[in-house]
C-alpha cells in the first residue's frame, strides 16, 4: 500500500495549526458585536463554510468539463471528492445560517436570496450523488456526473439572481453602512483579520480534505483492479 | 469502392448536410406525435395530472377571489412542472424499452438532430397540455388567462424547461431509479425558470408596468439560450458509450 | 471490408475484449460463435459504430471508427435481439420514419419493395404492437436494409423465434447476402451457422480463438471444435 505522500501530511498538520489558530481568533481576539452579541461568531464560521461549498461547485464544474475534454479518470474522483466535501460545508453554511438567524430575526429559516441559494446548491448536490448511485457502469456514471456538474452549476448563479430580484432581509455585511439594514453590522479592523483568517482557514480545510478524499478514491481503484487481476485468475 | 457505388439495386441515398438534419429533427417530432395520437397515454395522463392539481388546489386553499388572483400563476407553474415531468420520461421510455434509442443512434446524422427531435417534440405536448388548461382554469375560475404577454411567458417558460428536462430525462432513463430520478434532478436546476415564469405570469395577470416585468423575461430567455446552447454541447456524452 | 487489429474493450475495471484480431473480406458471411459474456454482442456494438473502441483500430469500408463514424453508419445495417421498432406505429410508418431519418430517397417505392421482400406487404397498415416476434424480426431486417448498406450485422437474430419463423428468417438471410454484402451474424445456433456463414469464428475471452471457412469445415464436427476452444 502506498503511504500517505509527505506533502499532504504537512499539509494536514498546517491545516490543524490553522484551524487552531482560527478558533482562538473568531473566539477571543475578534469583539464582542455590539448588538447581535456572542452569537455573531457563528458568521465567520457560516460564511466561510459557504464560500467553500461554492468553491467546491465551481471545482466539480471545471473537473466535470475537464473528463468530458480527456477522458481522464482522475479528473472524475475529483469532482465526486469536491461534491462530497461541498455536500457537508453547505450543510454547515445553512445550518450555521439558521442558527445566527433564530437570535436575530426571531425566525429558524429567512426566504433570502442567498440562504435560498445555498439550499438549492445543497439539492443539486445530493442529486448529484444519488444520479452517481443509480447508475452501474463507472464510464456512464462519470459522464453524467460531470453534466449534471456543469448544468448545476450554471443554473446556481441564476437562480441567485432570481431570487434577489425579491427584497432581501440577509445582512449586507460588507459594503452597505446603513446601520438602520436589519442584522447590519460594520465590521472593525480586528473583525475583519479574524473573518480574512477563517476564510483561508477553511480553504486549506477544503483543498486537504479534497486531496485526501481523492487519494482514497484512487486507492479504492487500485484495489478493485487488483480485486479484477484475482479473479481473473 | 467503385464497384459497390454501380450496383444496379442500390438505393441512392439523398442530400446530407442541412436538409437531412432538418428531414431528421421533422421526422422524429412527427413520429412521437403520430405515436401519441394512436395511443394517447400521455396527453390523456398528462390532461388528467394537470386537471387533478388544479382541482386539488382549489380544496385545498379555499380562497376568496381576490387571493386567488395573486397565486394563480404559481398554481399553474407547479401544474405544469409536475404534469411535464410526466411527459419528458415516457418521452425517453419509449426510446428506451424496445431498444430504440439505439436505432435513432445508428441514424447518419449528427446527435445534435436527435436531442432536438425530441426537445421539440417534448415542447409541443406540454404546449398542447397548457392549451387545454388555461381554457379550463379560466372558465372554472373566472379569470382571462388567454392573454399575449402570458402566452409569451409559458411559452418562454415551457422552452426553459424542456430544454434542461430533454437532456435530464436522456440521463435518468438509463439509471436503475429513473422514475424518482428525473424530479430529483430536474427541480433544482429549473428554479431560475419557475421564479421568472411565475413572477412574469403574476405581473401580466394583475396589469403591471412593463418596466417591472422585463428584468423576469430577460431572466428567461437568457436562461433558455445559455442551456440550449450547453444542451447542445453535452448531448453526445449522455448517449454515446 | 471490416478491419479490426489489437481491440481492446474495457467497461470500467473490467475487460471484455482482448487485443481482438478481425478481418472480413466484402461478400463475406461471418458467424462469430461464443459462449455468453465472451463479448459478442460488445464487438458487435463497437463495429456498429454504437460502442467506443478503448484501444486499436477498427475500419469498415476504410473509414475509421469513432472519428468517421458518420460515414460508416451510412453504409451500415444493423439488426439486433430488440426489434428497434415502434410498437404504436404501423409497419409502413416505422419504415418511413427510418427511411427519412436515412434521407432514402424515392422512399415510397423502397419501402413496398422492401416490404415484399421480407414477406409482410400484406401487413403493412397493421401496428406492429401486434407482430409476432417473427414478424418483428422480418421488419426489423427491412428497417436494416432500407437504405441498402453494403455491411450488415446480425446480434442473435433467431432468438425467441419458433422453428418456422426461424427458417422464414434464413431464407430472408440468404437473400440479403445474396446481394453481395458483407456479413457478421453472431449466433447461439451452431446448425444455422454452419449452414448460412462462409465462414465461422469463435470467441473465446476476449480474442477470436479458431476461424474455419466453409470448406476446412465438416458440421458434424463443428460442436465438438466449439467445446474444444471454448473451454480450452
Amino acid at each position: 500500500m502506498e503511504a500517505m505522500p509527505r506533502g499532504l501530511k504537512a499539509l494536514s498538520w498546517i491545516t490543524g495549526a490553522l484551524f487552531g489558530v482560527a478558533l482562538y481568533m473568531v473566539f477571543f481576539y475578534a469583539p464582542r458585536e455590539a448588538v447581535m452579541g456572542e452569537v455573531q461568531r457563528v458568521f465567520y464560521f457560516h460564511v466561510a463554510a459557504g464560500w467553500v461549498g461554492a468553491l467546491a461547485f465551481l471545482v466539480t464544474a471545471v473537473a466535470g468539463v475537464l473528463y468530458l475534454a480527456r477522458g481522464n479518470r482522475r479528473w472524475d474522483i475529483v469532482a465526486q471528492a469536491s461534491v462530497e466535501i461541498g455536500v457537508v460545508f453547505t450543510l454547515i453554511n445553512i445550518v450555521s445560517g439558521s442558527i445566527w438567524a433564530r437570535p436575530i430575526w426571531n425566525t429558524w429559516w429567512t426566504w433570502d436570496p442567498r440562504l435560498v441559494t445555498a439550499t438549492v446548491m445543497e439539492l443539486i448536490y445530493i442529486a448529484y450523488l444519488m444520479l452517481r448511485q443509480g447508475l452501474e457502469d463507472p464510464g456512464r456514471r462519470a459522464r453524467f456526473g460531470a453534466v449534471y456538474g456543469i448544468l448545476g452549476f450554471l443554473s446556481v448563479p441564476l437562480t441567485f439572481l432570481s431570487i434577489r430580484i425579491f427584497r432581501t432581509i440577509h445582512p449586507v455585511v460588507v459594503g452597505n453602512s446603513d446601520p438602520t439594514a436589519q442584522g447590519a453590522f460594520d465590521m472593525t479592523p480586528r473583525m475583519l483579520q479574524a473573518f480574512m483568517f477563517s476564510l483561508m482557514t477553511f480553504t486549506f480545510l477544503y483543498a486537504t480534505a479534497l486531496w485526501h478524499r481523492v487519494r482514497l478514491g484512487r486507492l479504492a481503484e487500485k484495489v478493485d483492479q487488483l480485486k479484477m487481476k484475482v479473479m481473473a485468475g | 469502392m467503385a464497384e459497390a457505388f454501380s450496383r444496379p439495386d442500390r438505393a441512392p441515398v439523398a442530400h446530407r448536410g442541412a436538409r437531412g438534419y432538418l428531414r431528421a429533427v421533422s421526422a422524429i417530432v412527427w413520429k412521437d406525435l403520430a405515436a401519441e395520437m394512436r395511443s394517447r397515454e400521455l396527453l390523456g395522463a398528462m390532461l388528467v395530472f394537470a386537471l387533478v392539481v388544479i382541482l386539488i388546489f382549489n380544496f385545498a386553499l379555499e380562497l376568496d377571489i381576490r387571493t386567488r388572483e395573486t397565486i394563480t400563476s404559481g398554481v399553474l407553474w407547479v401544474t405544469f412542472t409536475f404534469a411535464g415531468t410526466l411527459g419528458l420520461s415516457r418521452s425517453m421510455a419509449i426510446e428506451k424499452d424496445r431498444g430504440c434509442l439505439d436505432g435513432l443512434l445508428l441514424a447518419p446524422v449528427d446527435r445534435s438532430a436527435l436531442y432536438f427531435g425530441k426537445a421539440l417534440g417534448n415542447l409541443v405536448f406540454m404546449l398542447i397540455v397548457e392549451a387545454i388548461v388555461l381554457p379550463v382554469y379560466s372558465v372554472l375560475y373566472n379569470v382571462n388567462l388567454l392573454q399575449p404577454g402570458l402566452l409569451l411567458v409559458i411559452a418562454l417558460g415551457s422552452i426553459g424547461y424542456v430544454t434542461v428536462g430533454t437532456l435530464l430525462a436522456s440521463m435518468a432513463v438509463q439509471a436503475r431509479t429513473r422514475d424518482v430520478l428525473l424530479p430529483i434532478l430536474l427541480f433544482p436546476v429549473i428554479i431560475p425558470v419557475l421564479v421568472a415564469a411565475v413572477k412574469a405570469s403574476n405581473g401580466f395577470l394583475q396589469g403591471l408596468e412593463m418596466a417591472e416585468i422585463w428584468p423576469w423575461l430577460n431572466l428567461l430567455i437568457g436562461y433558455d439560450v445559455i442551456f440550449a446552447a450547453v444542451a447542445l454541447m453535452v448531448f453526445d456524452y449522455v448517449v454515446e458509450e | 471490408m471490416i478491419e479490426v487489429r489489437r481491440l481492446v474493450k474495457n467497461f470500467g475495471l473490467k475487460v471484455v475484449l482482448r487485443g481482438l484480431e478481425f478481418h472480413a473480406e466484402p461478400g463475406e458471411f461471418v458467424a462469430l460463435l461464443g459462449p455468453n459474456g465472451a463479448g459478442k454482442t460488445t464487438f458487435l456494438r463497437i463495429l456498429a459504430s454504437l460502442s467506443r473502441p478503448t484501444l486499436g483500430e477498427v475500419r469498415l469500408a476504410g473509414f475509421q471508427l469513432p472519428s468517421q463514424a458518420a460515414a460508416v453508419r451510412r453504409i451500415l445495417g444493423v439488426v439486433s435481439h430488440q426489434p428497434l421498432l415502434y410498437g404504436d406505429l404501423t409497419a409502413e410508418e416505422n419504415l418511413r420514419f427510418y427511411g427519412r431519418m436515412y434521407g432514402v430517397s424515392r422512399l415510397e417505392s423502397r419501402i413496398a419493395d422492401v416490404l415484399e421482400m421480407v414477406g409482410l406487404s400484406a401487413r403493412r397498415r397493421d401496428l406492429v404492437r401486434h407482430f409476432s416476434r417473427g414478424m418483428q424480426q422480418r421488419l426489423a431486417i427491412g428497417r436494416a436494409i432500407l437504405h441498402d448498406p453494403e455491411i450488415m450485422l446480425f446480434d442473435e437474430p433467431h432468438t425467441g423465434l419458433d422453428q418456422e419463423a426461424a427458417a422464414m428468417l434464413d431464407g430472408v438471410l440468404r437473400e440479403v447476402a445474396a446481394k453481395g454484402r458483407t456479413v457478421v451474424m453472431t449466433s447461439h445456433d451452431l446448425a444455422r451457422a454452419s449452414e448460412l456463414a462462409t465462414r465461422i469464428d469463435i470467441l473465446s475471452k476476449g480474442v477470436i480463438a479458431r476461424t474455419v471457412t466453409r470448406q476446412e469445415l465438416d458440421p458434424a464436427a463443428l460442436p465438438a471444435l466449439y467445446r474444444a476452444v471454448t473451454h480450452g
